[in-house]
């Protein structure tokens, strides 16, 4: 994995960009390995050849102007293939998405555990190796895209169960649910963005780190509404409680480290209006969290 | 285009959002520099603030009119273009 350090205190990962050609140098214990290489034969492309052989006969495979024909449209479709990814990692950074998905179950255990019961944990530091955050499987306080982005789809199924048993359901309504959320997260997103930015606030906060933040709040969702569909109305008011009370404590824990100065994120108390201003923008952005809870799963149960 | 209601929640969809910001952003392009601006103490002249590391909310937030002035004059005249010709035509 290359690093640089830049000015500024801003961290950033830089990966490689091509996580395939790694089969030269494999270093299972390295602990900057993103993800298990599991892959077996290098290459795929046999069992396409082998099909069409078998559709006609022999003569296919030994004629060599369709062998010239094949070899043509496989370099050609692999010289497609690395200008398309060359070009969508310019707008969509594929290789620093990768970082977010680099998960394994117990990771996703332990996070799951974490936002539905966070009193008990008591160090919430990312860890960091050489100046670069560890992949999230190594390290539980690290966020991920996998778990907002598995809540987010399961949220829309939920929905979609939830109003299926008042018989309000129809296929457009899927729809409409997921890009209902899909829009209030982003305007989330960008409020806080622009509230980071008013604040000056020099954090290494990416705004994929953001989106992850926001997206913690679907796992509270779900579980507030499945146990409404399970055991009623109170349970849902309840359990609905008890993971607002959870995410809230989740986020202020998470983002201290993050927004605050080192002094006041050990909780001492610091003066100046910045502080203040910050400790505001933490208090709102966790606050946020359950009113938006509420605000995206009251009208699933009636 | 009418879409089936799910209780109380805001029908959103990604065009309206999309509607949302160029209404935004013109409505922040449209603030004239001299005429209101500068009136209510917001003119570019008027950022300089003290140095040091405390730029302060109101600095930052004439700072960000100013840039979004500056940058999106020109795309948000072919952004309305396009959204004038496409509501014209299909309602």
């Amino acid at each position: 994995m290359d690093y640089t350090a830049s000015p500024g205190g801003f961290r950033q990962r830089k990966l490689q960009p091509n996580m395939r050609l790694r089969n030269s140098s494999m270093d299972g214990s390295d602990g900057s390995q993103l993800f298990d290489d599991t892959s077996g034969a290098v290459a795929r492309n046999q069992p396409g050849g082998s099909q069409a052989a078998g559709f006609s006969g022999q003569s296919l495979l030994s004629d060599p102007m369709s062998n010239l024909a094949m070899a043509y449209g496989s370099s050609l479709a692999s010289q497609g293939r690395e200008m398309v990814d060359k070009n969508l990692d310019r707008f969509i950074p594929i290789s620093k998405l990768k970082y977010y998905f680099a998960v394994d179950t117990v990771y996703v255990g332990k996070k799951l555990g974490l936002l539905v019961f966070p009193y008990m944990h008591e160090n919430w530091e990312v860890s960091y190796q050489q100046d670069s955050p560890v992949a999230p499987r190594f390290d539980v306080n690290a966020p991920d895209l996998y778990i907002p982005t598995m809540g987010f789809i399961t949220y829309v199924l939920v929905a979609g169960l939830a109003l299926g048993t008042q018989n309000r359901f129809s296929p457009e309504l899927l729809g409409v649910q997921a890009s209902s959320a899909l829009v209030w997260l982003i305007m989330e997103v960008l409020a806080v963005l622009l509230s980071l930015y008013l604040v000056t606030v020099n954090t290494d906060l990416t705004t994929i780190d953001l989106l992850a933040f926001s997206g913690y709040k679907y796992v509270g969702m779900i579980v507030g509404v499945v146990a409404g569909l399970l055991f009623g109305r109170s349970a849902y008011y309840l359990s609905l409680i008890w993971c607002c009370a959870a995410i809230f404590v989740f986020m202020i824990r998470t983002l201290r480290l993050k927004l605050l100065s080192e002094a006041a994120a050990e909780g001492r108390l610091v003066r100046g209006t910045r502080n203040q201003l910050r400790m505001y923008l933490t208090m709102s952005i966790a606050a946020a969290q359950p009113i938006f809870m509420y605000w995206l799963t009251y009208h699933l149960i009636r | 285009t009418k879409l089936p209601t799910c209780g109380n929640n805001m029908a959103f969809t990604l065009y309206s959002l999309i509607q949302a910001a160029i209404l935004c952003i013109n409505a922040v392009a449209v603030l004239h520099e001299e005429r209101f601006l500068s009136k209510i103490g917001w003119g570019v002249d008027q950022s300089v603030g003290g140095f040091g590391d405390e730029p302060g909310v109101k600095v930052q937030l004439m700072n960000l009119i100013r840039s979004v002035r500056t940058v999106m004059r020109v795309p948000l005249i072919a952004v309305n273009s396009v959204c004038i010709v496409l509501l014209l035509l299909f309602g």
